[in-house]
């Protein structure tokens, strides 16, 4: 029998096997959609009852009481404050060892150190909210006398520890990737390492590090677990470190945790903090994004 | 003649001025740098050390074995670590292959369109969305939509309508399927680069033979990248089983003291009536009428025991429990896939969090067993990930 060759042969098995690999694909986008609608959807309920204008400009969050007040404000100072402890961990911690392990460790010494720093951000962070509760606090309770037993400062600077990982492997990247004949023409002109560290090699990795930092403040924001356990989950505006606070993400646990009946305001109070909290994400996202655009250096 | 004012030039060999000073500040960064990784790492030693020194005389096999307790000294792990056995399998059964096949298809076959760009932005997005926004997700879609058969879709015969609801709501398959989408970008973002890293000339040859495109992925790509997939499913497993958040969002209880391999008729261990979260009856004085479905001993909430056999009925006080003792026969022969998977749970991570929010010091013991548990399995893992890696780079040269 003759073939005709000019004919394409429909392969059914082959476009069955496309259409699954698509549909696969697919559904990232429908995460991403299905996270967006219930979030919008829900708040959209609460916003009904409660006037956007108390929510962004009231200065009480207490959603569970006989006469409930809901602004946001005191649960996004928590988030702040928490969140700046943690950067002021991570930050000057994660870039120095960054700087250390890419101009100036060995081959060696860096294929060890990273991978064993890499694990900090495996712990599961239940676990380090122990850590914080049971042997932080009482360390700087030592240091800082007064300081209650729940405090953003100790949740914060654990937090600090766990995206050390992010904010040194990610930056690290950014300066390895920075081209040897800049260096060398830094060490030509008679530069140190850690003068050309400091004035050729992070300043061209910038967007990088710029990145990584933001990607470990993200990572903060909207860590849960650690500031439930021991960051206490009182909601007010937080001025200090060692106050007790309530973050976005430990009130929406906390409402999980109790028993609320699903439909009431209460319930949906949870969904508007987390609408806060999607769109700060983003907009991080989006600054990261800019950031990184605004600042690349193109070799 | 004017006189030439020749300078004789400095000594070109001499060290510039400020050198040793700059050399000191060059060498005593390397301080600096290892103080930094030495905090670091000093963190996981401490970590370890801390949770052994307050939890690692708990770790006896009875802890393994035993349901939770409102007894510290009784308390262990039993419906924990089977809890978190279930939720992690459900979630390699929908990670692995979706996030498999979603990699497979952006780097072998997505054209360059915008629907294309659209997924990319989403898996690039989804990697940095809190945790605890999956577990509002699932909590709108699985819990209250899905968990409940009058919001399904009407047109749906009611029996099937039922039967789904059964498996949705605050059960296993709920979560194991919001930890697969959120662990979802780590396998998809690991697969698309182990497949980057098959060479063309591979897929050239394959398809110069007459191979299809899907051929080529699955008998020449796919097997060269499975390394480096499987290192990416490690992680991604490894951060499903330390995650807390969304499961409490999606209803994770404190307190589970049965096993939802067996059907509640032939539960090994089943408690009477609704407890709190200490394991107390809420109302103690109610009670319910119970048929005994195996021989075994009747545990009244003032701790004295009584001896039951098979089919007897009794009226239990709510918090007792009964402890019947199926055998492994009768175990295997109620088992049904759909009821573990419909069943309610609790995982490692849920139960640790409980023990950490109890005022009582022999509660943070075991608490920080369980943590100990957790990190020392998590911590495993991400070892054999990073081992597999380094394997990976060392052996295959093109």
């Amino acid at each position: 029998m003759e073939r005709d060759f000019t004919k394409k042969k429909v392969r059914w098995g082959e476009s069955l096997m496309e259409g699954l690999l698509f549909a696969a694909a697919a559904a990232a986008v429908g995460v991403v959609v299905g996270i967006v609608y219930v979030v919008v959807s829900e708040s959209a309920k609460f916003f009904a009852q409660v006037s956007v204008i108390e929510f962004l400009t009231s200065t009480t969050w207490t959603p569970l009481f006989d006469n409930p007040q809901y602004g946001i404000a005191p649960l996004l100072t928590g988030t702040f404050m928490s969140t700046l402890v943690a950067l002021a961990v991570a930050v000057p911690l994660g870039l120095l060892v960054a700087i250390y392990l890419s101009e100036f460790a060995s081959t060696r010494t860096r294929e060890t150190i990273k991978p064993t720093l890499e694990l900090l951000a495996a712990v599961p962070t239940v676990v380090y909210g122990y850590f914080a509760l049971l042997f932080v606090t009482p360390i700087l309770q030592r240091i800082i006398p007064g300081l209650p037993s729940f405090n953003l400062l100790s949740a914060g600077m654990v937090m600090g520890l766990m995206i050390i990982p992010y904010i040194a492997s990610l930056s690290e990247d950014a300066m390895r990737a920075v081209p040897r004949a800049m260096r060398d023409g830094s060490f030509a002109m008679g530069a140190t390492r850690l003068e050309t560290a400091f004035r050729v090699v992070v300043p061209a990795a910038v967007s990088g590090v710029v990145g990584a930092v933001i990607l470990g403040m993200s990572r903060a924001i909207g860590e849960t677990m650690i500031v439930v356990v021991a960051g206490g989950q009182l909601p007010q505006m937080v001025t200090s470190p060692t106050q007790q606070g309530a973050t976005v993400t430990a009130f929406i646990a906390q409402v999980a945790l109790g028993d609320l009946p699903f439909g009431t305001l209460e319930y949906n109070s949870i969904f508007a903090a987390g609408l806060a909290l999607l769109v700060l994400t983003l907009l991080f996202n989006f600054v990261a994004f800019y950031m990184q655009r605004r600042f690349r250096e193109a070799y | 003649m004017a006189a030439v004012d020749v300078q004789r030039p400095s000594d070109i060999t001499a060290h510039p001025p400020g050198l040793a000073r700059r050399k000191f500040w060059d060498k005593s960064f390397v301080i600096w740098g290892i103080v930094a990784t030495i905090i670091g790492l000093g963190t996981l030693v401490t970590l370890v050390s801390d949770l052994l020194a307050d939890g690692g005389h708990r770790l006896t096999p009875a802890f393994f074995f035993s349901f939770p307790s409102s007894d510290p000294a009784e308390a262990g792990i039993l419906s924990a670590w089977v809890g978190s056995l279930l939720v992690i399998a459900t979630t390699a059964l929908v990670a692995i292959p979706v996030g498999l096949l979603a990699g497979v298809y952006l780097e072998e076959y997505a054209p360059k369109n915008p629907v294309t760009s659209a997924i990319e932005i989403a898996v690039n997005n989804l990697a940095g969305v809190p945790s605890i926004l999956f577990g509002l997700m699932a909590l709108g879609i699985f819990v209250q939509f899905l968990g409940n058969p009058a919001r399904w879709f009407g047109f749906l015969p009611e029996s099937f309508r039922v039967a789904g609801a059964d498996l949705f709501g605050q059960s296993i398959l709920t979560a194991g399927i919001t930890l697969a989408l959120l662990i979802l970008p780590v396998v998809i973002v690991a697969t698309r680069e182990a497949v980057r890293g098959v060479p063309q000339e591979i897929r050239h040859a394959a398809l110069a033979v007459g191979a299809t495109k899907w051929q080529t992925t699955q008998h020449h790509v796919l097997p060269y990248a499975l390394p480096g997939v499987v290192t990416g499913v490690i992680i991604g497993i490894s951060r499903a089983l330390g995650e807390t958040a969304p499961l409490i969002m999606i209803g994770g209880l404190t307190f589970v003291a049965f096993l939802p391999i067996t059907r509640p008729g032939d539960a090994t261990f089943e408690t009477i009536g609704v407890l709190d979260q200490y394991g107390a009856a809420i109302d103690p004085s109610a009670t319910e009428r119970v048929t005994i479905a195996h021989d075994g001993v009747v545990v009244l909430p003032d701790f004295t025991e009584q001896q039951v056999s098979a089919g007897q009925v009794l009226d239990l006080p709510h918090g007792s429990t009964v402890q019947s003792v199926a055998n492994l026969g009768d175990a295997v022969a109620s088992w049904s896939p759909t009821h573990w998977l419909g069943s309610e749970f609790t995982v490692m991570p849920i139960q640790m969090f409980n023990w950490t929010s109890r005022p009582q010091a022999e509660f943070l013991e075991i608490a920080a067993a369980a943590g100990l548990v957790l990190l020392v399995i998590t911590l495993l893992m991400n070892g054999a990930a990073i081992w597999l890696r380094y394997r990976l780079r060392k052996q295959i040269k093109w």
